[in-house]
């Protein structure tokens, strides 16, 4: 499936732990990491219209990971896909790598914003559909993914509340539910969205059809947003 | 006489219709002054209710599409509440965009001190690259707008305020403006309180600098000033004592000097009432400044 390759070595989905394996240092956010693995991939792999040609290019779709903890995942896929070299890896987190813990869009390829801190990305996110939209470009998406947990943030209510009223189509949000969060939200994630007048789905965060299919439903006129379930963080 | 606060909506207006990169978010505050605006230019108009972390949030969203976000309610929404918005998706991101704040220090005295920020400078200066512009009258509020929204990507922070000069002057987002030459002592008049200090120092054998873009510093003005009026340097700031200190102290780091930072303290006074009573409380009348300025210069000579 994958056409990505790099010194004629392509990647696939089953070398997507070999590549994380070649990361450590940051073991305590090994599950926020594995959780989101499906996601990325199939995001990466079937979705978002992006590549390592077109990092800058103003009609690219815009995949914002706001849930910035546990990176691995991210910078396997990325690596898998030709955004950045594989050899990067095994530097993770050092002083000389470009890859740290928490990424940083000045220093990786192809990587949107800048996160770690909790509640940022849905908010850009927000600023960039309306930004592409204000400028007439239609075609792009706009991509961001949090936790469950990170859904605690009031900036992302405030994103949710404004981004449904203002109709904002471009804009998907994809949870990923490992039900990390002390206090879940009363009702269920979806429940929240689709009160400000989202469309919402949720799906088994580790089955890639459904996780396409949910992501590549119609949404007219309304943001949408799917929210992955993986099994739970302390499981 | 018009105040800063009203220049904002129509030049920023004008803006819009001039240049296409330009975006203009509010949350809520101060919506009704780009009513036309709005009707013009729906998308490059946002208001995004009451939500300052979105209000931050967003305008680095559109900066990184291309756009030049004009961000504007009161100083305390707007550098204080999403303070870790402002570090984090404008400056850890590397996306630019010009803060507009109203209501200053104590422009609203009876509104308490939940609509007041003294110390919104103060908090920009532990970010990096950050504009900062104090305009002093209505006329140069609107010409540093448009240097503001003017400049790049940069990061620009627009401070507006219902205290003000009697006469705007020329300013050019950069430069310290001499308004009076002496031999004893440099003051720097920052903004608004430019008359007071002028009022206090009048007869007294002082250099007085005008400042309404303090970030960067203009240190050059400073150490030339120093050049004729000797090393003692009387800060005069609408905002918190003291905030341009350390900018003095780098300016002149090798050669023995003084400093006094007079403006607003750091105790909250807990009191309404009107303008003119906080900036005598807070000893930034003239009748006081005249005093403080005089007792520090005397006992340096």
């Amino acid at each position: 499936m994958t056409i990505t390759e790099e010194r004629g070595r392509a990647y696939g989905y089953a070398d997507l732990p070999g590549l994380m394996s070649l990361m450590t240092g940051d073991e305590k956010h090994g599950p926020a990491a594995t959780s989101t693995l499906d996601v990325l991939w199939v995001l990466y792999d079937r979705v978002l219209r992006v590549s390592p040609r077109r990092v800058d290019d103003p009609e690219r779709d815009r995949f914002l990971l706001s849930k910035g903890h546990g990176p691995m995942a991210y910078y396997a896929v990325l690596a898998a896909k030709g955004f950045l070299p594989v050899a990067w890896l095994t530097g993770f987190g050092s002083y000389d790598s470009p890859l740290g813990h928490h990424p940083d869009r000045t220093l990786v390829p192809g990587v949107e914003i800048g996160s770690g801190s909790l509640g940022h990305g849905l908010p850009i996110a927000v600023g960039t559909a309306l930004g592409l939209r204000a400028q007439g470009r239609e075609a792009p998406g706009v991509w961001t993914l949090i936790g469950d947990a990170e859904l605690d943030e009031g900036s992302n209510h405030e994103a949710i509340a404004f981004a449904g009223p203002a109709g904002l189509e471009r804009l998907h949000t994809v949870v990923v539910d490992n039900s990390s969060a002390s206090h879940a939200l009363p009702g269920g994630i979806a429940a929240r969205f689709e009160a400000a007048g989202w469309s919402a789905v949720t799906v088994d965060g580790r089955d890639h059809e459904a996780l396409y299919a949910a992501f590549t439903a119609p949404h007219p006129g309304r943001p949408h947003v799917v929210v992955a379930r993986v099994e739970p963080k302390s499981a | 006489m018009d105040t800063m606060r009203d220049r904002f909506a129509p030049v920023v207006s004008r803006l819009l219709d001039e240049d296409p990169r330009v975006a203009v978010v509010l949350a809520e505050i101060g919506k009704d002054g780009f009513a036309e605006a709005v009707r013009r230019h729906p998308d490059r108009v946002v208001n995004v209710g009451i939500r300052e972390q979105l209000l931050v949030g967003a305008a680095a969203g559109l900066a990184l599409t291309g756009m030049r976000p004009v961000v504007h309610t009161f100083a305390s929404f707007l550098v204080e509440r999403p303070f870790e918005q402002v570090k984090l998706d404008l400056g850890h991101q590397d996306a630019g965009a010009v803060l507009v704040s109203a209501a200053a220090s104590y422009d609203w005295p009876a509104g308490g001190y939940t609509h007041m920020a003294p110390g919104d400078v103060a908090l920009l200066d532990t970010l990096d690259g950050w504009t900062v512009h104090v305009p002093g009258h209505p006329d140069e509020a609107e010409t540093l707008l448009r240097h503001a929204v003017a400049a790049g990507d940069d990061k620009v922070y627009v401070r507006l305020s219902v205290q003000a000069n009697a006469g705007g002057r020329p300013v050019d987002g950069e430069s310290f403006l001499p308004v009076r030459q002496g031999r004893s002592g440099v003051v720097v008049a920052v903004g608004p309180l430019l008359d007071a200090v002028l009022d206090a120092t009048e007869g007294m054998d002082l250099t007085v600098l005008y400042a309404t873009t303090v970030r960067p510093f203009d240190g050059a003005a400073l150490r030339r000033a120093t050049g004729t009026a000797g090393t003692d340097v009387v800060l005069v700031e609408p905002y918190l004592a003291g905030t341009s200190a350390g900018a003095v102290n780098e300016a002149l780091s090798d050669v023995p000097h003084r400093v006094l930072g007079l403006g607003v303290g750091r105790r909250e006074l807990r009191r309404y009432g009107r303008v003119e009573e906080h900036a005598a409380a807070h000893g930034l009348d003239a009748r006081s400044l005249r005093e403080r300025i005089g007792n520090f210069l005397g006992q340096g000579r």
